[in-house]
């Protein structure tokens, strides 16, 4: 941890460097994060509710969802470049560091400029809360799925990471699950197919970043009808697919062949 | 005479190079058929995820904006199916790199103007990201979600008209990106610049024809929605063929006429630069 602190410290000092590319980019981090607002207002300047919510809820769903997705992205979202360090042989002398990988490779060149998106989703999800007015007994429940949310998506970056190990030549299929799943949560999973909908509450459990939880905070019904008690399983089943992905990682390392010098 | 028969030869003579570099391009990228089969995957996903809420929105609002949910549906996988040969996420030009490392000085002299030369490279890499990467979009959006298709057989031969275009356009605007690295130092600054107008504005994210008032008028005429809204128009036969392609020469012709003047401003500058 306190390794991984130094690292990123490091890079951000880096970044620093170059105050107007850091500001650029952070600025269209910002902005290019904010067309996906762009398009639920458009969406709803079309319709009054998308799925069963109207547009408060959907920028509540949007905005935690985001937040935990871009803190995840910006902490750990590098481990999505171990096929990179692997085709250029620079993961060798990650195994031979006293530091674990999965902390080398999440804190290689860390880019501070993402936090600008999380910036941006905390907005948006502050202004929802504004307009729905949550009481404190439903209210306690934001702050748990936010960070279940970041376990769960580091998780899948770190999933995605370890799937590289064997598919190093095709790193953008674990894009599919680890922006897919980001763009997947920050709609109702009311609008998705029913199937789709069980895949990931019971499979690959992105139903827990905000979806679950979201709907004690918003005190709805399941439009699907699942059980209520999954609403309160969000931190288990971060832990559980948590558990999951550092046994992956792991197998990843163990399975990883050098190419030779 | 002689000089008439000397031009003919000298042309017939590029027009052989162009195609040998349609060529070559094809050929680089299907070297890379591992990385443009885990697009077409990615592209996939995200079309099923994109269909969804275009379904939602389209069983709230139906007939919106010209379109039945299943053109919405068509809709979103036509567009997903133009990511790789339109690179609408930008990039796919190798001058960039040629820029920064100097070799660009190099291309700068060859025989052959700089434009065609990368336009030629470009077309060849398009016609093969249509085949890896939009034919499996399109296959699995029609057997999951079932697409129209034009029942109109004259459609066929104009949209393939207005999806090279589109990919001309495509070109037209990233040459464009890539050479203005010469006066800005920076790529990434305009490289994030130039994602978030062509993602809004082409229509990638939502159709443009429900895009409200005057920010659906303005993106209707901008030359993003040339790129992916247009081509995907004409397939659902939502647009009149000559005015939509019209409307795309019309802007090959502005973004390839303003890349030649770039690059004409280009040699200038590099000659400045190198000393």
């Amino acid at each position: 941890m306190r390794v991984y602190l130094l690292l990123i410290w490091t890079w951000t000092r880096a970044a620093a460097r170059y105050p107007a590319s850091f500001t650029l980019m952070t600025i269209g981090g910002c902005v290019a994060a904010g067309l996906d607002v762009a398009v639920i207002w458009i969406i709803f300047h079309n319709t009054t509710t998308l799925g069963g919510f109207d547009l408060p809820e959907v920028m509540f769903l949007y905005g935690s969802a985001g937040l935990s997705f871009s803190v995840a992205d910006l902490l750990f979202g590098n481990a999505d470049r171990i096929s990179q360090h692997i085709k250029a042989g620079t993961f060798d002398g990650m195994l031979i560091r006293p530091v674990g990988t999965f902390v080398q490779v999440a804190a290689d060149r860390f880019t501070p400029h993402r936090a600008g998106r999380a910036l941006q989703a905390a907005v948006v999800l502050a202004v929802a809360l504004a307009r729905l007015d949550v009481p404190a007994t439903r209210a306690w429940m934001i702050p748990v799925m936010v960070v279940s949310g970041i376990v769960i998506s580091t998780s899948i970056w770190a999933l995605g990471g370890a799937a590289q190990f064997l598919l190093t030549d095709a790193p953008e299929v674990a894009n599919a699950f680890t922006y897919g799943g980001a763009t997947l949560t920050q709609y109702p999973l009311s609008v998705y197919g029913a199937d789709l909908v069980r895949g990931v509450t019971y499979v690959l459990p992105l139903a827990f970043v905000n979806w679950q939880p979201g709907l004690f905070v918003l005190d709805r019904d399941d439009p699907l009808g699942l059980p209520y008690w999954l609403r309160f399983l969000s931190p288990a089943a971060a832990a559980a697919l948590a558990l999951v992905a550092v046994y992956a990682w792991r197998s990843g390392v163990r399975r990883y062949r050098s190419t030779g010098s | 005479m002689p000089t008439i028969h000397r031009r003919f030869l000298a042309e017939s003579h590029y027009l052989s190079l162009y195609a040998q570099l349609v060529g070559y391009g094809f050929r680089k990228h299907a070297t890379y058929w591992g990385a443009a089969a885990a697009g077409a995957f990615t592209n996939t996903v995200f079309g099923v995820l994109r269909a969804y809420v275009l379904i939602a929105l389209w069983r709230a609002r139906p007939g919106l904006g010209g379109y039945d949910v299943t053109d919405a549906v068509t809709f979103c996988f036509l567009t997903q199916a133009y990511i790789g040969p339109m690179q609408v996420f930008g990039g796919g030009l190798e001058i960039t790199q040629r820029i920064r490392t100097g070799d660009i000085a190099l291309d700068l002299v060859r025989p052959a103007p700089l434009i065609f030369w990368s336009l030629s490279e470009d077309l060849g890499r398009a016609g093969y990201l249509f085949l890896a990467r939009s034919l499996p979009p399109t296959v699995v959006g029609a057997l999951l979600f079932g697409i129209t298709f034009p029942s109109d057989a004259a459609v066929w031969p104009a949209f393939a008209v207005s999806f090279a275009l589109g990919v001309v356009i495509s070109f037209g605007w990233r040459y464009i990106v890539a050479l203005a690295i010469c006066w800005l130092r920076d790529d990434r600054g305009i490289a994030v610049m130039s994602l978030v107008l062509t993602t809004f504005f082409s229509g990638l994210m939502l159709p443009l024809t429900i895009f409200p008032g005057r920010l659906g008028t303005l993106a209707r005429a901008l030359p993003w929605s040339a790129m992916v809204q247009v081509p995907a128009d004409v397939f659902l036969g939502k647009a009149g063929i000559p005015g939509a392609l019209g409307f795309q020469a019309l802007w090959a012709a502005v973004l390839l006429a303003l890349g030649a003047l770039l690059t004409r401003a280009a040699r200038r500058k590099v000659v400045v630069d190198g000393g």
